[in-house]
């Protein structure tokens, strides 16, 4: 016999990319806070930049296919008071020019904010040399860095406002695909704080990004074979929502975290690190298993690297087993 | 006195605080701190920067200047020292534990006068075009200094950043080059030859000057005043400044041997017997 109980729905209220929510918030920032300016690197429509550009030109840079140069003039610009949003793709955001970042931003000190669009597998078709796995290892490893994965262009969006109203180097993690956007519009988006999706008993589910929506939809199927997940969407990464983390494990026994990253660095790391500290219990990794990504559709690469929903049910299912 | 002399012998001084900065600690890099020893001087000593000792981060109403070849901070730090940015004695504590006075120059410990770590080579320019640009939207007229080995030109992201400048009309920066035309494995024309460094800043589109004997207190006075004439012109300013690395101690010049290593005791009485006190040592 199985146990009943019933589901919160959430509902996508259309598909969105998350980039148009980094872009949405970045317009609002635009008319709003008069210290924000944005540079990028010659990738303006990826990421949705125009229309802060048309409304406040003299507070954009384009410094053209030059990165590096980008992290610095960023790092120089905080020096007069503003808060720059530079703004590429997550490759070139970060492996490409991390000694600038290290060195003129996170060392250093300064409140920039690195806006990288495209991570991940699920910009699809440019394969593996656009596509990263590794940035938030990458990027959670420098002292003082706050990291950020938004899961919808709702969250997306809120995110983008709350790290302007934050003063420290802050690294935002989005994507290319259009996603479902399920969480509230007006949603407060408080840096390094989890949200509760589901409360359940058997199992917790931690996810990030895209996977996010993929664990609901995992967690509504495992409710219909009888095991009640907790799921935790965590958009920081660092710092870590620890606190929830914990209880969730305490009264469940057993995790499985899901991201669009290498198991290497990401996440799931993280919670490992925490729970080992502080609650030790089973955990499966829903992630990408140390290797380069391909081209593909986004679809087709979710489920050739076993990163969607019915990734997620066989994780489960075999954390259960472990407990 | 005359004020070049005045400036000289603070410069003298600031010789004597680079030997016994790095003599204390057996580190650090004398060889290109002597050669940059009139620049400083002049920058923060000779009406060149108007700046603000008591160090506001954001810098506004004056002029910033930014290392980009970190390695110099003993005569980035005897300079700051001498000029208030903090106690003089605080020079004791150069690359010790517990130190503001880091082997490289850095924001992490608050030391007054810094605005951006450097050492890792190559980032400096990009930095100052930055708070070039903040100037311009915070419609502050000052204006933005930087210094650059010659051997850091070998890094790309100055070239970046040179393309960025004159593409886009960063007229309020002054980049100078002290070119001594060493590095650490020996001269640039044997590791990497660079060319015609004037001729490649002016085809980026940079107003480029020259001094031609950046350890004369007159011409680099001269030099960086005629520099700032030629700001707001459209065009970002360029400095070739050459040098002689280790200049004011005779057996530390025109070598690359004394770039990152410090003189021992005896080696140590000889050089500061060649730029006797003048302002008191700390």
């Amino acid at each position: 016999m199985t146990k009943k109980f019933r589901m919160k729905t959430y509902t996508d209220t259309g598909k969105k990319d998350t980039r148009s929510g980094f872009g949405a918030g970045l317009t609002e920032l635009g008319r709003t806070n008069p210290n924000v300016v944005a540079l990028c690197a010659d990738l303006i429509g990826s990421l949705k930049m125009q229309d802060f550009i048309d409304e406040n030109p003299q507070r954009f840079f384009q410094v053209g296919i030059a990165e590096a140069n980008m992290m610095g003039m960023a790092a120089g610009l905080t020096i007069g008071g503003k808060i720059p949003f530079a703004g590429t793709f997550a490759n070139f955001a970060t492996g490409r020019v991390y000694d600038q970042i290290r060195q003129s931003i996170a060392y250093s000190g300064k409140n920039v904010k690195i806006c990288a669009s495209h991570s991940g597998v699920t910009l699809g078709e440019d394969g593996a040399t656009h596509q990263i796995l590794e940035d938030i290892g990458l990027m959670k490893m420098l002292p003082g860095m706050t990291v950020i994965n938004t899961c919808d262009f709702n969250q997306t969006k809120a995110a983008t406002l709350a790290i302007a109203e934050h003063d420290g180097p802050v690294y935002l993690r989005f994507g290319r695909p259009k996603v479902a956007n399920f969480t509230p519009e007006d949603q407060k988006f408080e840096i390094g704080k989890a949200v509760q999706l589901y409360e359940g008993d058997d199992v917790t589910i931690i996810a990030t990004g895209h996977l996010v929506w993929e664990a609901i939809q995992a967690a509504q199927k495992l409710s219909e074979k009888g095991i009640s997940a907790d799921v935790i969407n965590i958009h920081t990464i660092k710092p870590l929502d620890a606190e929830a983390i914990i209880k969730s494990v305490k009264k469940t026994g057993c995790v499985v975290t899901a991201e669009e990253h290498n198991f290497l660095g990401g996440l799931g790391e993280s919670v490992a690190r925490t729970l080992a500290e502080n609650n030790p219990a089973p955990q499966e990794f829903v992630a990408t298993q140390d290797t380069f990504g391909e081209s593909g559709t986004p679809e087709q690469l979710f489920e050739k690297y076993g990163l969607n929903a019915e990734a997620i049910i066989k994780a489960t299912e075999k954390v259960l087993k472990r407990k | 006195m005359s004020k070049i002399k005045e400036l000289e012998d603070f410069a003298t001084q600031v010789r004597r605080d680079i030997l016994r900065q790095v003599h204390k600690v057996n580190s650090g890099h004398p060889g290109g701190s002597l050669g940059c020893t009139e620049f400083f001087t002049a920058l923060y000593q000779g009406g060149i920067m108007e700046h603000k000792p008591e160090f506001n981060m954001d810098g506004k109403d004056e002029d910033l200047f930014f290392l980009s070849n970190g390695h110099i901070s003993p005569v980035f730090y005897s300079v700051l020292a001498r000029s208030g940015y903090f106690p003089v004695d605080e020079l004791n504590t150069f690359r010790l534990i517990d130190s503001r006075l880091q082997g490289h120059p850095t924001t992490h410990e608050g030391l007054p006068g810094i605005r951006v770590a450097s050492g890792s080579l190559g980032q400096g320019m990009s930095v100052a075009l930055g708070a070039a640009q903040a100037k311009k939207l915070n419609k502050d007229k000052h204006l933005v200094f930087s210094l650059h080995g010659d051997g850091e030109l070998q890094e790309g992201q100055n070239w970046e950043a040179i393309m960025y400048a004159a593409g886009n009309k960063v007229d309020n920066i002054i980049s100078t080059v002290d070119v001594n035309g060493q590095q650490i494995d020996g001269s640039t024309e044997t590791v990497l030859p660079m060319g015609n460094l004037k001729a490649k800043f002016e085809a980026f589109g940079w107003d480029v000057m020259e001094i031609e004997d950046g350890n004369d207190m007159q011409q680099v006075i001269d030099g960086l005043t005629e520099a700032k004439s030629r700001t707001g012109k459209g065009k970002p300013v360029c400095i070739l400044m050459t040098t002689v690395m280790g200049n004011g101690v005779d057996f530390m010049m025109h070598t690359h041997a004394w770039h990152g290593k410090a003189p021992n005791d005896e080696q140590l009485e000889t050089a500061l017997s060649q730029n006797p006190e003048t302002l008191g040592d700390y």
